[in-house]
């Protein structure tokens, strides 16, 4: 089987798994998982870490024979920008997900 | 290296599971923490050979500190813009990567090469990382600033609205088609630049004409994209976590964006197309006959006689941060045989479940809180209602056979005994019509902000068991 077919049919599974996973939420709970579910899609930064490529001694031209990716400095900036990003994401979006969780559990120690 | 990969995607599933119940909520998004620790250093294992630790570090360390500012300082009425402005941030990251994945990619050094050659779903996929990201980017944006009350206008009016994004559209497909084919590089650079510009303005235009009361909805599948892009970032950089974890969220997000539209009755489609969303106000909209009004004292002298009270709390609640003045009332309330209880409308604020994050916040118990499936049939026999700065949701217009908020669900205030409407003034909600309720002969009008009204309640309530 190609690699990326497997690839797709991971996406679809995943996918049908998202649909039955939260067909039943408490209002309550809406905007805490969304907003929890917001910081998981700062996942994209393991991606934004795997482009920010150190210097190799090779010569650009030797690393494309070889099917290797370029470092530049221009991907680097890129790549830099999108771990800021997505890192705001993440820590931002779960310490605002764990203050809106932590009003409830507050409420159920009574 | 790949089992650690597989733990973290599992730990997320049930991470998001557990956050779908009151009980397990927390130990959820630990859990879901957890496994993006283990994602990341995972990630810094498998690129340790190749990765520059000096941008990685950096990036990580700035990222961090902003998002861990940004977060203290919100305030609990600025949750849902700071969800929305968190999630454009995540929107551009995914376009980001896939353009410097394309930059890095080794086909730059080989003249005769395109994107096409490195398969289809690949190719395919770089383009469709940056218009959703790009959206994502721009459109929560919008919706951010329009959270914060800013009125933006669309320049192109009218019919020839959609023909504009129509011509967006086909734009980001030509540019797409251009990125993907073409063996020169410069074209390909452009082609990409283009693209990402096309496309951060289309999210501008398409968020643009919805109206602020439909932003819950706008975020929320805001929220689903910026997923879809992680994923198709993982399709570009054949990473399978992102993928996965890009995926569930796509999906968690649509279906939480179903619930909010069934919810306003209304299908996503006429929300997106801005059926109602156009910020139109109607001419009758301050237009009011025989209106009462009334002071906190004599509230709270009726009050006084009330055996059961229903609060139905709004945006109005969240803007004055009286929900913990709120809560005053309703235990001084119960202490005296009173039944209370809180409904809550599944629109009301401006997110789902504000209203709900608002009042748990100052620990009003959970019992307490009703949705309007299970309390509209008990306002009949209810003595007194106090609505807190919520307009739209209680508006009897919503009954009739058409308008603009005609079938949406609403809660019965009109049908209790008494319907007291806290409220700064009678301008009318988000969806900028005249509400027939404030002119019934049970209903009157407390007109000051929600938190001071609240208060001289208490204080009266106080004196009177004296």
């Amino acid at each position: 089987m190609d690699p990326i077919f497997l690839t797709i049919f991971v996406f679809a599974i995943a996918s049908l798994l998202g649909f039955e996973l939260i067909n039943k939420v408490p209002p309550t709970l809406h905007t805490p998982l969304m907003s929890g579910s917001n910081a998981i899609s700062g996942i994209t930064l393991v991606g934004a870490i795997l482009c920010a490529l150190a210097f190799k001694d090779a010569a650009p031209e030797v690393l494309a024979a070889a099917s290797q990716p370029i470092p530049s400095w221009f991907g680097n900036i890129l790549a830099f920008l999108a771990i800021v990003f997505a890192t705001i994401n993440v820590v931002g979006g779960y310490m605002v997900t764990d203050r809106m969780l932590g009003s409830f559990k507050r409420k159920e120690k009574k | 290296m790949d089992y650690l990969y597989l733990l973290a995607t599992v730990l997320f599933v049930f991470g998001i599971k557990k956050l779908t119940n009151i009980k397990t909520c927390q130990q959820g998004n630990r859990l879901s923490e957890f496994a993006m620790l283990l994602a990341i250093v995972t990630t810094l294992a498998v690129g340790a050979n190749y990765i520059s630790w000096y941008v990685v570090i950096s990036g990580l360390l700035v990222g961090g500190a902003a998002g861990a500012v940004i977060a203290k300082k919100t305030a609990t009425t600025q949750m849902p813009e700071m969800v929305a402005a968190l999630n454009g941030f995540g929107g551009v990251a995914s376009a980001l990567v896939a353009m410097a994945a394309l930059l890095e990619h080794p086909l730059m050094h080989d003249p005769n090469k395109s994107l096409f050659d490195t398969g289809f779903v690949n190719a395919v996929s770089t383009p469709i990382t940056i218009l959703i990201g790009m959206i994502t980017l721009t459109g929560s944006f919008i919706a951010y600033f329009k959270l914060s009350g800013k009125k933006l206008v669309h320049p192109v009016k009218g019919s020839q609205r959609h023909a504009f994004h129509a011509a967006l559209g086909v734009a980001v497909i030509g540019l797409s088609y251009w990125e993907i084919t073409t063996a020169s590089h410069a074209q390909m650079t452009i082609a990409t630049v283009l693209l990402a510009i096309i496309s951060g303005s289309l999210g501008v235009f398409l968020v643009m004409p919805i109206g602020g009361a439909d932003m819950p909805v706008v975020v929320s599948l805001l929220n689903s994209y910026s997923g879809i892009a992680g994923a198709a970032a993982g399709f570009v950089i054949n990473n399978p976590l992102l993928v996965v974890v890009g995926a569930l969220v796509g999906t968690s997000g649509l279906i939480l964006t179903q619930i909010m539209c069934k919810a306003m009755n209304r299908s996503l489609s006429n929300v997106l197309l801005g059926g109602m969303g156009e910020e139109v106000v109607a001419k009758d909209a301050k237009d009011y006959k025989s209106i009462k009004s009334t002071t906190p004292e004599e509230v709270a002298m009726l009050l006084d006689g009330a055996a059961s009270v229903i609060i139905v709390p709004g945006y109005g609640l969240a803007v004055a941060q009286a929900q913990h003045v709120v809560r005053e009332l309703g235990d001084l309330l119960q202490k005296r045989g009173c039944n209370v209880r809180y409904a809550i409308h599944p629109v009301a604020g401006r997110m789902p479940g504000h209203m709900n994050v608002l009042l748990a916040e100052s620990d009003v118990p959970y019992d307490q809180l009703w949705e309007m499936d299970n309390i509209n049939s008990d306002f009949k026999s209810t003595d007194v209602v106090i609505v807190v700065g919520a307009n739209d949701v209680v508006n009897p217009a919503a009954r009739e056979a058409t308008g603009p908020i005609a079938g949406m669900p609403i809660l019965d205030v009109d049908q209790a005994r008494t319907c007291v409407v806290i409220k700064r003034s009678l301008a009318p909600g988000y969806a900028g019509i005249k509400n027939p309720l404030f002119e019934l002969d049970n209903c009157l009008m407390v007109f000051l902000d929600a938190k001071e009204a609240l208060e001289g309640m208490v204080k009266e309530m106080k004196e009177l068991s004296k």
